[in-house]
Order: structure tokens, then C-alpha cells, then sequence
């Protein structure tokens, strides 16, 4: 499961502040804690795991803003 | 940077080393300067102390060095490996010393004998103002200060306006969030004013920083996207890539957090810094007025007390 895997890698990657166990979906992740600088690795790490490259029209805050918009980017670039 | 650039950036360095103005080392971006350069550079540098004096900031000097373990409480490391300048120095007894004079001799690695120093290059001027402000709590108009030095970046470059070691002069400020945005929206016209009122032609423009690697480009877009970064440009090399001759950085809490430095209400500090590049600032001048500073418009060196 994709969403899995996504949880799994903001765990390791994002540093939050909140355990990704008690986050929804759409919770806001930067109010967990996330910081640009963890967005780095972050996407690095999405792009590994999904075998993508995310465009820098899509590296806004907006795509890490939630577990959901990241599943999003994903799909859209999975595609 | 653009070949076109480049290439312009390597003739004006020449022109400017002609000229004696600059005096080249065996080092890219490292240059001497000359007295002339110098004269032109304190004079501008006073010029910007006198328009802070209006606003009563603390005035403070740091040498160009920041203790290594404060360094890297910063995300520096994370975000520009690449420009880093870590001082090191020689621990070894006798025997060590020999060891390392033959590497010397051989051409070998003799750097891997040394070890590193507790102090790091400061890559930017305020880097060593807020550890001095660690643990405290802010009053409630906060804190200003004037800071004035030498910054190293590692970027080796034949563009005169790219230095490895270079002067920066800076109001910072520290306080509430509306106090250090206020602080960056005022400084950004006021010196927009200054450099009108001196008659070089810089304009505000949106920017970034150079963040490292792939992964640089999300902190890029994040950047620019909170529009943390405004510097005031000028043509220098060349009238297609303008330089940033000035810089201002809203911080939001990226340095008050590590260091703990706090407001009335036990919430954390935000800061904001104004950074105007000495020698950028100083080549703009030769660039928009020529190199004969006698030459200069009137009002420039009556304001310049040159």
C-alpha cells in the first residue's frame, strides 16, 4: 500500500514533532513539526521509494502539506 | 551562472585588476584591494553606520570565525556543504611533525595530519551574534544590532563580484515575527533609498540562496514560496544577470530556536537580518561612476564625504 509506504518514510525522513501513528491523513504536517529542511529529505526519499522525479512546479509546500497531498503528487506521478 | 556571464564577470575583473583597483592573489575570489577601492568602500560603510545611528542600535564587531559546535547547531551543514570553511590546525608531538613535513615534501596528503579547530569561517556576519544571545528573553521592543565584517563562502569564481572572504554590513533584528518582518520590509526601501540617494540604480527583487544538491530545490521553492529572501540588484558583469548588492532574511525562528532565545510571552523569537555587501556595493559604485573616483557625480561624493 502506497500510504503505508508514505507513513513509513515520513516517519524516517520528517522529523515531526507528532508520531505519524497519530496523524490523519489530511492533518497538517507542518503543524507537526515538519520543516523545510526536513522536506528535503523527505522528497528525497519519495522520489527513491516511488521511482519518480517531482518537478519544482510541485515542490511547494503545498504537496508536503499532508499525508494526502503527497499520496496525491505520487499518483498524479506515478501515472 | 550563463558562459555569457562569465565571461563578461572574467573581463571586468580584469579591467578592474588593470586598473589596480583590485590586486589578484593566486586564488580565485581572493583579491587585495587597493587604497583607492578601500577609501571608496570605508566611506560607504560609514555612510550606512549613520543611517542605522537615527534607529540606536547596539553596535558590535565579531572576528570572522564561529565556534564550531554553535556552527552547528545552524542547518548550514544541511544546506550548504559546498561553501564551507573549517580551520584546522596541527596536534601531533615531534614525530607526527616529521611525518607530515615529508608528505609536505612528497606531495603527499600532509592535510590529513591535521585536526579540526574549534572554530568554523562564518558564512555570513551575523552567524556569531546569536549564540552571545543564548537562553535569554527578549524585551518587549526586542534588540537591534549593528554588525560590520568579513564573511567567507567557499566559491571560488573569476567574477570580481563573487568573493571568497568579504564585507558585510548589518542591522539585525530581533523580536516578535511583526517586529523582524517590519524590520526586513523597512530596511529593504531604506536602503533602496540609500543606494537612489547615492545614484546607483538597485531594485528589490525576490531571491534564494544557493541551497546544495538536488534536494537543494525544495528549500529553493519553499523559500521563495514564504518570500524569505529580497535582495536589491544591480547590473555589475553584465546587465542580463544583475548582482545582489544587498540582502534581507526574514528567519522566522531558524536561529532563536537552537539558540533559545525568547520573547516576554515564553514564545520563541523570530529574526531578520539587512545585509549590505561592502565590495559589491563598492564595485557597483566603480561600475555605475567609472574608475576615477574624482570623476564621480557630485552629490555622490559629497553623500560619501569623499
Amino acid at each position: 500500500m502506497v500510504v503505508e509506504k508514505v507513513r513509513e518514510i515520513l516517519e524516517k525522513t520528517g522529523r515531526l514533532s507528532t508520531p505519524v501513528a497519530d496523524l490523519q491523513n489530511d492533518s497538517d504536517l507542518y503543524n507537526a513539526g515538519l520543516t523545510s529542511l526536513a522536506t528535503v529529505g523527505l522528497m528525497l526519499a519519495l522520489e527513491d521509494e516511488f521511482d519518480i522525479e517531482i518537478p519544482d512546479n510541485l515542490l511547494g509546500r503545498k504537496t508536503f502539506a499532508s499525508i494526502q497531498s503527497i499520496l496525491d503528487v505520487v499518483a498524479q506521478l506515478k501515472k | 551562472m550563463s558562459h555569457d556571464h562569465l565571461e563578461l564577470a572574467e573581463k571586468y575583473q580584469k579591467e578592474l585588476v588593470a586598473a589596480g583597483l583590485l590586486i589578484q592573489t593566486d586564488v580565485a575570489g581572493v583579491y587585495g584591494r587597493s587604497g583607492v577601492f578601500e577609501q571608496v568602500l570605508e566611506a560607504f560603510d560609514h555612510f550606512v553606520s549613520k543611517q542605522g545611528q537615527a534607529y540606536a542600535p547596539e553596535v558590535m564587531r565579531f572576528s570572522p570565525v564561529l565556534a564550531r559546535a554553535n556552527y552547528l547547531k545552524t542547518t548550514h551543514i544541511e544546506s550548504f556543504p559546498d561553501l564551507i570553511g573549517s580551520i584546522h590546525s596541527f596536534y601531533g608531538k615531534e614525530k607526527e611533525h616529521l611525518e607530515m613535513l615529508r608528505k609536505v615534501q612528497e606531495l603527499e596528503a600532509w592535510t590529513d595530519d591535521l585536526g579540526p579547530t574549534e572554530l568554523m569561517m562564518t558564512p555570513a556576519i551575523c552567524y556569531p551574534l546569536y549564540p552571545t544571545a543564548k537562553n535569554t528573553i527578549l524585551k518587549e521592543d526586542g534588540r537591534l544590532v549593528d554588525l560590520m565584517g568579513f564573511a567567507f563562502r567557499h566559491e571560488p569564481s573569476v567574477d570580481p563580484a563573487r568573493m571568497q572572504t568579504f564585507r558585510m554590513h548589518e542591522f539585525v533584528r530581533m523580536g516578535t515575527a511583526e517586529q523582524a518582518l517590519g524590520h526586513r520590509d523597512f530596511w529593504l526601501k531604506k536602503g533602496e533609498e540609500i543606494y537612489q540617494s547615492l545614484g546607483i540604480n538597485a531594485k528589490p527583487a525576490l531571491a534564494n540562496d544557493p541551497f546544495f544538491g538536488r534536494g537543494g530545490r525544495a528549500m529553493v521553492v519553499s523559500q521563495r514560496e514564504q518570500e524569505l529572501k529580497y535582495e536589491l540588484v544591480v547590473p555589475i558583469a553584465s546587465e542580463e544577470k544583475p548582482t545582489a548588492i544587498a540582502s534581507s532574511n526574514y528567519h522566522l525562528d531558524h536561529f532563536s530556536q537552537p539558540f533559545n532565545i525568547k520573547l516576554q510571552n515564553g514564545e520563541t523569537a523570530h529574526t531578520a537580518c539587512f545585509g549590505f555587501g561592502l565590495e559589491r556595493s563598492t564595485l557597483a559604485m566603480f561600475k555605475t561612476f567609472g574608475f576615477d573616483v574624482k570623476t564621480w557625480p557630485t552629490e555622490t561624493k559629497k553623500l560619501l564625504e569623499i
